[in-house]
């Protein structure tokens, strides 16, 4: 069983699939990925904290929340639940209020095979370019003031284009 | 990167001519016929991409004397990337610490 989150992208298709195999029943992680106060628990990297405003686990509900780093920026993001979420799939709409306009569609399903759970999300994105911006994030290399870490940056997107 | 929307920026980046260009900017500013050396490719055809580039906001363009530099804006891209670069590894820790969740409910169901 493997601890490896999949990161799929195929040319062309504006969307992203991820898959990470939990040990644990399909019940819980859908108990962790509906109950806020789980949620909160694990949602985002520890250098972030996170604030739940809103999360109506129905169809037509809304969900939001906040995060912030140590320097005080916030990241918010919500959406939508499209049909009563259930361990057969969850299925919401994503909006970062960053860069409002951008909306995912995001599909996430737990099959379960002797008491371990995969769990796979599919992110549809509206344009190629909006998921191919997302698909970037596997660069390392921030970007700094110094020319020289940017030269890495661009050099490491023509590798990836 | 208020008025910028990722897309804009990203769609700037998907040519690897503009990525190129960007490159060279980074060593410092550069005309046209400069930029254009490079590559089997018009003057106007550069001007095009650098068009492109400045609607990004990722380079800017001054004027000396008869010819036009062209400059390398760094911040876009930065706030662009440091947003990007977190995505694979949010979701990576975000998993472990849902590993580590897990556990702990199922060692202790009432939690």
């Amino acid at each position: 069983m493997s601890k490896e989150t999949r990161i799929i992208a195929e040319p062309g298709i504006p969307q992203i699939i991820i898959e990470r195999e939990f040990d644990a029943p399909r019940d819980l992680v859908f108990r962790a990925h509906t109950d806020p106060e789980l949620v909160k628990q694990w949602l985002g990297p520890r250098n972030l904290s996170m604030d739940i405003d809103r999360f109506e686990v129905r169809d037509g509900g809304i969900w939001r929340y906040v995060q912030r780093d140590e320097q005080g920026n916030e990241y918010a993001f919500h959406g939508v639940f499209h049909g009563d979420p259930s361990p057969d799939s969850i299925v919401q709409t994503f909006e970062y209020e960053g860069y409002p306009g951008n909306v995912a569609l995001e599909t996430l399903t737990l099959e379960e095979r002797d008491g371990k759970t995969l769990l796979r999300t599919n992110s549809v994105f509206q344009t190629l370019e909006a998921r191919d911006g997302m698909l970037q994030s596997g660069m390392e290399h921030g970007v700094n003031d110094g020319y020289e870490r940017l030269d890495e940056l661009v050099a490491s997107l023509a590798s990836v284009g | 990167m208020s008025d910028d929307r990722l897309s804009t920026v990203f769609g700037a980046l998907a040519d690897p001519t503009r990525r190129a260009i960007l490159d060279r900017l980074a060593e410092g500013p550069a005309t046209v016929t400069e930029l254009a050396e490079p590559f089997e490719m018009s003057q106007p055809a550069i001007s095009r991409h650098l068009k492109v580039l400045e609607r990004a906001g990722l380079i800017s363009r001054s004027r000396q004397a008869t010819f036009r530099l062209s400059h390398l804006e760094a911040k876009p891209l930065r706030e662009a990337t440091e947003w990007l670069a977190r995505y694979r590894e949010y979701w990576e820790e975000s998993y472990q610490r849902l590993d580590e969740l897990l556990a702990s409910i199922q060692r202790d169901p009432d939690e």
